[in-house]
Order: C-alpha cells, then structure tokens, then sequence
C-alpha cells in the first residue's frame, strides 16, 4: 500500500500515460485535452461568432465525460491515494525558488504564492491566472493541440507537425522560466 | 452506459497525472530549468511505449471497438502554426503552470483557483477562433 501512496516513478507512469492515449484511440476517439476548450466555447454558443465554432458538441460528449473522469481521479489520486504532498525537487531548483520568495516549496501540488486566494485576489495573481490560462488556449488552437495530442500522441505516431509544435512549447517554456518569471517575482 | 468506458479513462488519467507530480507547477519548472529527469522521463517513455502500440496496431491491422483499422489522424503539413502557436502555449504552460489536462485534474484535488485558469483558457480559444483567418498558419 505503500508504493501506492509514494509518488510513481516517471517509468510507471510515462507508459501508463501511453495506455490512455491507445485507450481512447481503440475507442475509436483521439487524447486531446484542449479540444474541450473548443467545446465549451461552442456550447456557449460561440458559433455564432466564428464558423470555428459550429461543431455539433454533443459528438465531443465522449471528451468531456475524459475531463470529468479526469477530476474525479484527482480527487481519488490526492485525497485517498497520496501521503501528505512533499515533491523532491532538486535543491537548485529550491533554492531558486526561494530567491523568488516562495516558501513550503513541494509542500502543495500548486504553490500558494500563485494559487491561494490572497494571491489570486491580486493584481499580480489574477493576471498570472489570466494570462497564464489565456495563452495556454490560444496557443493550443493555434499549435492544433497541447500535450496530450501533440507531444504524446503526436510524437507516438511519428508525426513531425507535433515534433515541431513540441519544440514550440519548449522555446516558450523556457523563455517563460529563464526570462520571464524572474522579473516577476 | 456508453460513456462509461471514457469516465473511467479519464479517472484512470487524472489518477496517473497526480501520482506522477506531473500536475506540479513545481515540476514543471523544475523541468524547464534542466533540473531534473523526471519529467523527461515521464514524457519519453510515454512516447516510446507510444510509438509501440501504434506500430503494433497498425502492423497488426488491430481495429478500434467500431471495426476500422487504428489510425491516428495525420497531422497538416506547416511550420508556421506549430511553432507559433506552440510557443505562445510554452509561455503559458510555464507561467499558469499546468497544461489542459491537468487543470482539470487539479480541480479535483482542491485547487478551485485553477477554474480561473480554466476560463481563461476557454476565452483563449474563442479569440483564436475569431481571429484565425488573419494569423499565418
């Protein structure tokens, strides 16, 4: 029971995750989380803005029960499945953290400096939030998907599209990381 | 029940997601700054089991539970769109912390301010959607 609630290693994992994909493939459907995105926005009726949106949503149905199971497992996972969250990070990693200010670092999934309420109830908080989340969904559209459909399943079907779009995601990754969240906190 | 079969994927996800520390803001960071395997791990060795199955299925001729052959759709030839669009999604990843899977996933474990992130994301996609035509792709 114990090796359930320690955190997995990335070698039970990674492979686990591949299962999901061919899963859904075998279910005759795709793994790609951002396509939901697009959902909502045709749901609430964004059809009427773009033609981008006027998909029939009830063929999406399928993805979005993934997305609800996918919160019910993070709920299972944290709540009943985890020993109190302490997350090894490299000690630079810490240390550069602290520079940052931050403090529990591991100590939740999230940290509190962008994600506890006070934070959020900021100025800087919510734009963090906001922009964060913005990007995350306009690049995703623009790139035609986000991890799950272009790094994993992408990549698992040899498709050089996603090799691209991968190296994408790493060159705002680390412009994000090195140059970006420094002058932020 | 025919849905059935995809809650329980998505639970099966959401759980992995979580016990990997891949839902981590921390681990993503980390992993940007070069500091640790794990991640890489992680993200490898799903696509080389990946690339297994796929080949498997498709040498195999394994048909999916409607009776066609396993396929994943060919992506569209560009550079342009793959690139841009993938590196503006880099920026938020690492700032928001969390791709779209796992802001769902960090709903369920507590962190109700990813709903923002959420939002955000969904608004995201609407002002794609309303300014595709005008982007090079």
């Amino acid at each position: 029971m114990d090796l359930i609630l320690q955190p997995w290693p990335w070698y039970i994992t990674g492979p686990l995750l591949a299962i999901v994909m061919f899963l859904l493939i075998y279910f005759g459907k795709t793994f790609g989380m951002s396509s939901n995105l697009r959902t909502f926005c045709a749901m609430a009726g964004a059809g009427k803005k773009s033609d981008f949106f006027k998909i029939d949503y009830k063929t999406q149905k399928w993805n979005l029960m993934v997305v609800f199971g996918a919160v019910i497992g993070g709920f299972i996972a944290h709540f009943f499945l985890s020993n109190e969250t302490n997350i090894q990070l490299n000690p630079h990693t810490i240390e550069k953290l602290q520079s940052f200010g931050f403090e529990n670092i591991g100590k939740a999934l999230v940290p509190p400096e962008i994600y506890n309420w006070d934070a959020v109830f900021s100025i800087k908080g919510i734009l963090i939030l906001v922009i964060g989340g913005f990007l995350v969904g306009f690049g995703t559209r623009y790139a035609g998907g986000c991890t799950s459909g272009h790094a994993i399943t992408g990549l698992s079907n040899l498709q050089i599209p996603s090799l691209i779009a991968v190296i994408g995601f790493f060159i705002g990754g680390l412009i994000m990381t090195h140059f970006i969240l420094p002058l932020i906190f | 029940m025919k849905y059935l079969k995809f809650i329980l994927t998505g639970i099966f996800f959401g759980i992995v997601l979580v016990k990997s520390e891949a839902v981590s803001w921390y681990r993503i960071f980390e992993m940007f700054r070069f500091e640790s395997f794990h991640m890489y791990g992680i993200i490898g060795s799903a696509v080389i089991t990946g690339i297994i199955l796929v080949q498997i299925a498709k040498r195999k001729k394994i048909k999916n539970i409607e009776g066609v052959p396993i396929h994943p759709t060919p992506k569209d030839k560009s550079i342009t769109r793959y690139l841009l669009g993938g590196l503006l999604f880099g920026l938020g990843w690492a700032l928001a912390g969390a791709c779209p899977g796992p802001m769902y996933i960090l709903v369920g474990t507590g962190a109700f301010s990813m709903l923002i992130v959420i939002i955000a994301a969904t608004l995201g996609t609407f002002v794609y959607g309303l300014i595709k035509n005008k982007l090079p792709h």
